[in-house]
């Protein structure tokens, strides 16, 4: 009988997990499992991403998760998310300058040369997207020499430790405001730590954002580009790199460096607004920054973050401007979650659903 | 395996902060106290937020009871109640809903009246009332400051107009303590009245929007109704009017799963509790065994 169905879920669970676990491990008797190190590094943008979505910067578990995942990047953020709960923040690292970035690329759309040079690095914007077939069949030997050669032509010593950032040039030419010192002393929102109750500081927008689904986001910021909106950005500067992570030594108290981040960091320079106080009108700004190398992501959420100053100074007119509705939709382990939770029993709620209609039914 | 292995898998801020909102929300009878929610190790949706608090509150010694849809053993009961066993060494688990010091539940309230030393836990999906006419929270949480619950009467009005009844089958807006109306979770509208002066303190946690509220024990739980429209349960009626019973234990007040019985192609309805209906089956047997 289908009462029977609901009884034995222990069961059904147990075997569930079996058959994940085989599909898994089907590639069968010649396979070899992937190693942490391999996922880190041959599928490196998933691993950003991951990184990125869990909002913890733990490389090696986040390898983990993509393994435990079969790939899946939403469940690994996920499962990386939840291990986060299980841990202590122990401390408050130092507010980090990004004009310390180690970069591997910052390239401005706003200017055709910046102080420092426009550097492509490592981007697929302009490869041809077609099928490389000779990667199918790849051997070790090739694959190692690639990696083995690349050195050996570059003249690292040439490459400066730091670049200096786009924007500072903008400030210098007082086409943006200056930076406000005062606003890099204020504590930062953690929404790990604390709900949001709107209407919510831009601190938390942006550390929501920060750890928000690529997709949502760029879903959202797409809207706003099409036309549901009106930031028409310009990427002042686009950096990709490693960043210092400075900490208080636990016992002198002086910030001292404990290890470093890969962070992709977009700033966009959007349309003049009057400063409202008869000062001369100025550009206006949306930033963005999250882990790993993800341009897409962090220029999305600068977009976001222009079209939510925007809203919130004349009043969300479109769903980007719309702070509930941006930072509310883009979290993409509560997303998918809901969206799974779907698949749970519903009897008892159908029944009632069922009592209902028949009454009206029977009224009519 | 899971790397940390401290009791109740969260870490003791974020029991703090839950038991701190907890008694916020008991406080403040159906206000939706807002929290920062951990991610638990299973999806949102699937009852973290009832999993927080039970996690949270929950010690060693004390006996434990999770029922999904009534049963101890549909899947998400099975998985969440492992998941504490496995984090919370020292819990004790029970199917009888008598026996437990805490019960998790989604979507049903035991029918067997819980005592004042029981506490249950609800598992939330949409924490506002509100929502259904609301779309932003900001102005949600100006609406309940205010008790402006006139556009939900509204929207009653409208569905007795429309349909000359009121469309609401389940998460039943309810008035807690004469101010606060609570969406009081998917349970049934025959689980609603069980809230009004209950014994036993309620507790409801949303995990994934970020609140908890509570209707504490001996307060007023008041379906939104109108005076010649009354709040009505789920009536169970066959064709001709009559209440149906439980195919199993032949129960006739308790809420009812229907379903098709894939033998016979009949409507089978059974006993949604599925603890009430042992308890009522064995009462049976016990009574044909003394009378024979």
């Amino acid at each position: 009988m289908a009462y029977v169905a609901i009884k034995g879920g222990g069961q059904a669970i147990e075997g569930s997990k079996a058959v994940l676990e085989y599909l898994r491990t089907r590639q069968g008797a010649r396979a070899r499992p992937l190693q942490a190190d391999t996922i880190e590094n041959q599928l490196r943008l998933l691993h950003g991403r991951v990184l990125s979505e869990g909002g913890v910067y733990h490389p090696r578990l986040a390898s983990l998760a993509i393994k435990q995942a079969q790939g899946d990047s939403l469940e690994a953020s996920f499962i990386l998310r939840a291990y986060r709960s299980t841990v202590p923040r122990l401390a408050e690292t130092e507010l980090l300058d990004s004009r310390k970035m180690r970069i591997t690329r910052r390239i401005s759309s706003a200017f055709k040369d910046i102080p420092g040079g426009q550097m492509l690095g490592a981007t697929t914007d302009y490869h041809l997207r077609l099928m490389r077939m000779e990667l199918l069949n790849e051997s070790p030997e090739q694959f190692r020499a690639i990696s083995g050669e690349w050195f050996k032509n570059l003249n690292v010593d040439e490459i400066p430790d730091t670049f200096p950032k786009v924007l500072e040039q903008l400030r210098k030419d007082g086409l943006l405001a200056p930076l406000d010192e005062q606003r890099g002393q204020q504590s930062p929102f953690d929404i790990t730590r604390e709900p949001l109750i709107f209407p919510v500081s831009r601190s938390a927008a942006l550390a929501t954002m920060a750890r928000g689904e690529q997709g949502s986001l760029l879903a959202i910021a797409y809207s706003n580009m099409r036309g549901y909106g009106d930031v028409h950005p310009t990427v002042a500067e686009l950096r990709v790199g490693y960043l210092p992570v400075l900490l208080p030594h636990p016992i002198t108290g002086q910030p001292m460096e404990v290890g470093e981040v890969e962070l992709t960091e977009c700033e966009v320079v959007a349309m003049y607004e009057a400063d409202g106080e008869g000062g001369k009108p100025l550009f206006t700004l949306g930033y963005g920054a999250c882990f790993g190398h993800n341009e897409v992501k962090a220029i999305s959420m600068a977009i976001l973050d222009r079209s939510l100053q925007n809203g919130i100074q004349h009043g969300p007119r479109n769903p980007s401007e719309d702070p509930e509705f941006v930072l509310l939709h883009v979290d993409g382990i509560e997303s998918m979650g809901f969206c799974t939770h779907y698949k749970m029993p519903h009897y008892v709620t159908f029944q009632s659903d069922m009592d209902r209609l028949r009454a009206t039914q029977a009224k009519q | 395996m899971i790397l940390a292995q401290q009791f109740g898998f969260l870490d003791e801020y974020a029991k703090k902060e839950i038991r701190r909102t907890s008694l916020k929300a008991v406080a403040i009878p159906g206000y939706q106290v807002p929290y920062s929610s951990r991610e638990m190790p299973m999806g949102r949706g699937f009852g973290t937020g009832g999993l927080q608090l039970t996690l949270a509150l929950i010690g060693a010694g004390e006996v434990l009871k999770v029922i999904d849809q009534g049963s101890d053993d549909s899947v998400n009961a099975v998985n969440l109640r492992s998941f504490i066993e496995m984090t919370c060494p020292g819990v004790g688990t029970t199917r009888v809903t008598g026996e437990a010091d805490l019960i998790q539940s989604r979507h049903r309230i035991p029918e067997k009246p819980l005592r004042e030393d029981q506490l249950l836990v609800l598992q939330v999906p949409y924490p506002d009332p509100l929502v259904v006419v609301e779309a932003s929270e900001e102005k949600r949480k100006q609406l309940h400051g205010e008790a402006d619950y006139s556009r939900l009467l509204v929207k009653l009005y409208e569905d007795i107009v429309k349909f000359d009844e009121i469309t609401i089958s389940h998460r039943y807006p309810t008035r807690i303590n004469d101010h606060y109306v609570i969406d009081p979770s998917p349970i049934p509208r025959w689980d609603v009245p069980k809230l009004h002066m209950s014994k036993a303190l309620v507790l409801l946690g949303a995990g994934r929007e970020k609140k908890i509220y509570a209707v504490p024990p001996y307060t007023k739980a008041e379906p939104l109704a109108f005076e010649d429209k009354p709040f009505r349960v789920e009536a169970f009626l066959d064709e001709q009017g009559r209440r149906r019973a439980c195919a199993r234990c032949g129960c006739d007040n308790s809420f009812l799963d229907e379903y098709v019985d894939s033998n016979s192609g009949e409507q089978v309805y059974r006993c949604s509790d599925a603890d009430w209906c042992d308890e009522q089956l064995a009462r049976q047997t016990a009574a044909e065994v003394i009378y024979g």
